[in-house]
């Protein structure tokens, strides 16, 4: 797709695919790191894990520091650096999924921006001149876009810093998703909006990703902050069980992200495929009877 | 905002949304009372550093260094400082500015721990709550410091993740602040991380080279040739070059750690130097866009240096324009060069320096004995102002065990006394 006929479907406000998972019913987005424990294991999880009732699946591409991550999942991107992953291998595992549900990419900033660097290095050795003037954010997003990415998501990229990505993206039809967190001011929040597309990343509650035994009120306050949003509202950080989905739903999400239930359930290698399709059809049931339960959404 | 957070290309703010806010109401803070003085603050930071931090500190004429180079060599001594570094400068202005911020929570990382103890004395002196991340490696090589830091009453994390040095510190501590954010303030230790802190660091920091200046025009009649200061994240060497910056005549050599060796080994995701300055590429990691060691998918490279205050795989923003704009020259110093420094200091002068000062007094030796020989080093000139960051107490230990397992020439043998 071009950029102008990105540019003209979001004017029209059609959805992207992303914003279609979130159509109907409440949508389960499933994080898993790429190449934990290696790139073919990936794939048969992120299969189970759509089988399993996933409408969004973020694949996290590995990088050293992630420091908006929590135990679980930086040990997880750790055994995925360990086991060789790159950039180069996690363009070359998407392509190579079959899956009919839109994915995106969870990574951060200096990955991005290294990527036409070292795209341009390894096309000429030794014009090192020519290799500082390709750096940039465009190669990585055209690389994502060729892969099959629908969306890219930057946890150390906030909205100010975002105008270079923000351009990239919209030429390339990738979504460019946002995390609002409980201490996010209006002023911030309104130039988030501005520019996000896809769906509102909701931070549950402050700190780190990481599986927890209840729902902080704090999402009921960042949800309800949200009202006048149109795009789909997607809450992540802490969510385990059904009853954690159930409520978040319940209290007015369109959907739920989980990642560390599932990088624990990858983590102990014991039927890990099946433990995961049968954790994302607890967590896609706690939602949906949620909507069942509550036609009108109670609001704290 | 944004011309304003960077320094050319380098700086800026890539932190997650949760800390944004944080660093919004830091940047309002820092430019009213840092900047403003507003409600006298720079005025009570500026007492409290004379009367709880021994300032000013001398620059003394160091006159057995001086007939061995031939050149006139002053030592700005911030080893004499309270708690023995230069780090208590910014970590008693965090810290004060954290009060007036009404936080009653702090974290800081720490590498060498000289921020660590600088921040859990200021934390002490302020009456206010102080913890620490220190990675496992910086904690088994700098024990004293981690005692110093527990008798404040400050709590000691160790962050046992990767190679255990002050990066992993830095992530571990930059999730508490994300958690914490609402009552706690992050005191970075050092010219990093995301604006304002690197050039609110540097203000607190450049304290060394507003008296420095004044001092060398004082006791030598003019203003030195050049200022030499060790560089880690580069808070000692941003606080002794800052006000000679506009001095066009005065050269300013930052020196790195050169480690074992200048090479990369990209296999293995190490550099056995951290010489970000002269062999780094631009990138993003701890908030800010900066030079750092990475390999080339833009994976951060663990670094290595014998000293733990220099072992970090990124430099100040400021610092990296400032060698852009080829105002400060990158130079650097290996781990041997830098034992033999400590040593001759110690010898020459009765001063034990710092590891990471070493490095700075290292290229002394360097910069005599090369430009004699082949004119590759760049020259120093005939009056030399050397910062000397801190003391090297917290290093004793590893220089014992270094310098016999390295054949150190100018150490002396322990052997006699073991065991
Ligand atoms: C004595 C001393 N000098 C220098 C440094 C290096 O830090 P910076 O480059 O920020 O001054 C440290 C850091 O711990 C230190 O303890």
């Amino acid at each position: 797709m071009s950029g102008s006929e990105r540019e003209r479907e979001i004017e029209s406000k059609h959805e992207s695919d992303i914003e279609a998972a979130f159509a109907d019913e409440p949508a389960l987005v499933s994080y898993v790191a790429a190449g934990d424990p290696n790139a073919e294991e990936t794939k048969e999880y992120v299969r189970a894990l759509v089988r399993g009732g996933s409408d969004v699946i973020e694949l996290g591409l590995p990088f050293s520091e992630p420091i908006a991550e929590g135990p679980t999942i930086q040990q997880a991107i750790r055994r995925a650096l360990d086991a060789g992953m790159t950039p180069d291998r996690y363009f070359d595992l998407v392509a190579d999924l079959d899956v009919d549900v839109p994915l995106v990419c969870m990574t951060y900033y200096n990955l991005i921006y290294q990527y036409g660097t070292s795209e341009a290095r390894r096309a000429s050795e030794h014009a090192s001149g020519e290799a500082a003037s390709q750096r940039g954010v465009e190669p990585f997003v055209a690389a994502a876009a060729e892969a099959g990415i629908s969306g890219l998501i930057v946890p150390d990229l906030p909205v100010d810093e975002s105008a270079p990505l923000k351009e990239a993206c919209d030429a390339h039809g990738l979504d460019l998703i946002f995390m609002v967190a409980p201490t996010t001011t209006d002023d911030r929040l309104e130039r988030m909006l501005d520019r996000a597309t896809g769906f509102v990343y909701v931070q549950g509650r402050l700190g780190t990703t990481g599986a927890r035994s209840d729902v902080s009120d704090e999402t009921h306050v960042s949800l309800g902050r949200l009202d006048q949003t149109e795009l789909p509202k997607a809450v992540g950080f802490g969510i385990s069980e059904r009853e954690h989905a159930r409520e978040i739903v319940g209290g007015g999400a369109d959907g739920i992200i989980v990642g560390s239930a599932f990088v624990d359930i990858v983590a102990s290698q014991e039927n890990v495929a099946e433990r995961l399709e049968a954790k994302a059809s607890e967590l896609k049931a706690g939602a949906l009877e949620a909507r069942a339960e509550v036609p009108e959404p109670e609001r704290t | 905002m944004s011309s304003k957070s960077k320094f050319g290309e380098y700086g800026g703010q890539y932190v997650p949304e949760a800390l944004m806010p944080a660093i919004e109401e830091l940047t309002d803070a820092y430019e009213r009372y840092v900047l403003d003085n507003e409600d006298g603050f720079m005025d009570e930071f500026r007492g409290r550093l004379r009367d709880f931090g021994g300032r000013p500190t001398p620059l003394q004429r160091a006159d057995r260094l001086s007939e061995r180079y031939d050149r006139e060599i002053y030592l700005k001594r911030e080893d004499l400082v309270h708690g023995g570094a230069h780090k208590l400068n910014n970590a008693l202005g965090q810290v004060l500015l954290a009060k007036y911020m009404g936080k009653d929570r702090i974290v800081a990382e720490t590498g060498a721990g000289q921020h660590g103890t600088a921040t859990a004395m200021a934390c002490a002196h302020l009456g206010i709550d102080c913890e620490i991340y220190m990675g496992r490696t910086d904690i088994n090589r700098q024990r004293p410091n981690v005692f110093r830091m527990r008798i404040h009453d400050a709590e000691v994390n160790p962050v046992d993740i990767g190679s255990g040095t002050l990066k992993e510190a830095i992530n571990a501590t930059m999730r508490d602040w994300a958690t914490n954010v609402e009552d706690t303030h992050y005191v970075i230790g050092s010219v990093v991380g995301p604006h304002p802190f690197p050039k609110m660091v540097r203000d607190f920091q450049s304290v060394i080279s507003e008296e420095a200046r004044e001092q060398i025009r004082e006791q030598a009649g003019r203003l030195p040739d050049s200022v030499v200061a060790c560089a880690g994240g580069g808070s000692n060497t941003m606080g002794a070059f800052h006000e000679f910056v506009g001095d066009e005549e005065v050269s300013l050599f930052a020196v790195e750690a050169g480690g074992s060796s200048l090479s990369i080994d990209e296999e293995e995701g190490l550099a056995p130097h951290s010489a970000s300055l002269s062999t780094g590429d631009e990138g993003v990691l701890h908030g800010a866009r900066t030079k750092l060691l990475q390999n080339s998918e833009g994976q951060i490279l663990e670094s290595h240096s014998v000293s733990a205050g220099l072992d970090y795989s990124g430099v100040g923003p400021e610092l990296a324009h400032l060698v852009d704009e080829e105002r400060v020259t990158p130079v650097n110093v290996g781990d041997d060069a830098a034992l033999e420094a400590f040593h001759r200091l110690s010898k020459l002068e009765g001063i034990i320096p710092a590891l990471e000062s070493s490095h700075a007094l290292g290229y002394l030796e360097r910069a005599s004995e090369t430009d004699a020989r082949s004119g590759d080093v760049p020259d120093l000139g005939d009056l030399v102002v050397v910062n000397v960051s801190g003391r090297g107490d917290k290093d004793l230990d590893t220089v014992i065990e270094e310098s016999d397992r390295r054949d150190i020439d100018a150490a002396p043998s322990m052997e006699v006394f073991e065991g």
